[in-house]
């Protein structure tokens, strides 16, 4: 329950779990094995400068240079890293092609494994029980869920991220977006487009 | 850009702040070389295996306690930060927001 009163005597105590992740930070801070510089970092370049615009920075790209493109299906990593995307954690970068054949989706079985460089933080319901288990065995149920239904002829393939590799979905450019600049394409890139559970907006 | 108006809003990157700063903490640590990332998720991927057994965690605050508990274990291992420890300095934080005026910043007393 929100709790946020100013008659309060005294400070409003955080919940048990981040007392203890004050504790941890005291203590590596102490033994200067962390900085409390570097950690403010770390979190504002993924609360502000990290996330989904990134990769569609990259869908766009590929959308309209079939070069770029070329290169960025045979090798992510390399094109992403030359664009200034790093993967932090040293991680592959695979980018699959969304085709009227085949729709693509990515999921993380083990934990929650995410293109980071490019979508940044993963929501919760990618990090959930729920989507990590359904995603492989269930699919396309999963898909009507997020309101996708693909025609019967498209079939699904679930990637499932590693510590090592990571996947960005590549979204089918749509219909009647011919002419459009780069900015106004970036944003019907949604986020959930690179994961596969989403497809991009349709122009207005 | 006025598509973006009818989406609904992004949920923030981080729903509290100490996910940030469990999150970051071990971000900091990989970087330093405290330990490698595939390590680290398949640490990870074992504890929200196990906490995952009797109930569905909804990838919200239980991830996050997830995450913090095989933080814990690494440092403890590793002696970078051992449970008796973290536990006193634990308790010493939660005295100090007791012990604070509602409105003040909250400090830890400085034990050395």
């Amino acid at each position: 329950m929100p709790h946020d009163d100013h008659d309060h005597p005294h400070a409003l105590l955080p919940p048990e779990p981040a007392l203890r992740v004050k504790a941890l930070e005291t203590i590596l801070t102490r033994k200067g094995l962390i900085d409390p510089a570097a950690l403010d970092e770390i979190i504002d370049t993924y609360q502000n400068k990290i996330g989904p615009q990134n990769g569609a920075r990259v869908v766009v790209r590929a959308w309209t240079d079939p070069e770029f493109k070329q290169t960025l299906l045979q090798d992510a990593t390399r094109v992403v890293a030359g664009l200034g995307y790093y993967g932090r954690q040293g991680e592959h970068m695979v980018v699959v092609e969304n085709t009227p054949k085949q729709h693509n989706m990515v999921v993380c079985t083990l934990c929650s494994c995410y293109p980071w460089p490019l979508l940044g933080i993963p929501p919760s319901w990618y990090k959930s029980d729920a989507y990590r288990a359904r995603a492989v065995r269930e699919p396309r149920k999963v898909l009507a869920e997020f309101g996708v239904s693909l025609p019967v002829e498209t079939s699904v393939r679930v990637w499932d991220s590693t510590a090592e590799i990571r996947y960005l979905v590549l979204p089918m450019r749509p219909e009647g977006t011919e002419g459009m600049s780069e900015d106004d394409l970036a944003a019907l890139v949604t986020r959930d487009s690179m994961i596969g559970t989403g497809l991009p907006r349709v122009p207005s | 850009m006025t598509t973006c108006a009818t989406h609904t809003a992004p949920e923030p990157v981080f729903a509290e702040p100490w996910h940030a700063h469990v999150f970051a903490m071990t971000v900091a640590l990989n970087e330093a070389g405290r330990f490698d990332w595939p390590d680290w998720a398949a640490r990870f991927s074992q504890t929200l295996k196990h906490n995952g057994l009797n109930r569905d965690l909804d990838g919200g605050d239980d991830y996050f306690v997830a995450w913090l508990e095989t933080l814990e274990q690494f440092l403890a291992e590793q002696g970078a930060a051992l449970p008796g420890d973290v536990e006193s300095i634990r308790q010493a934080w939660e005295d100090a927001y007791l012990t604070t005026p509602h409105g003040h910043p909250v400090h830890l007393a400085e034990t050395g």
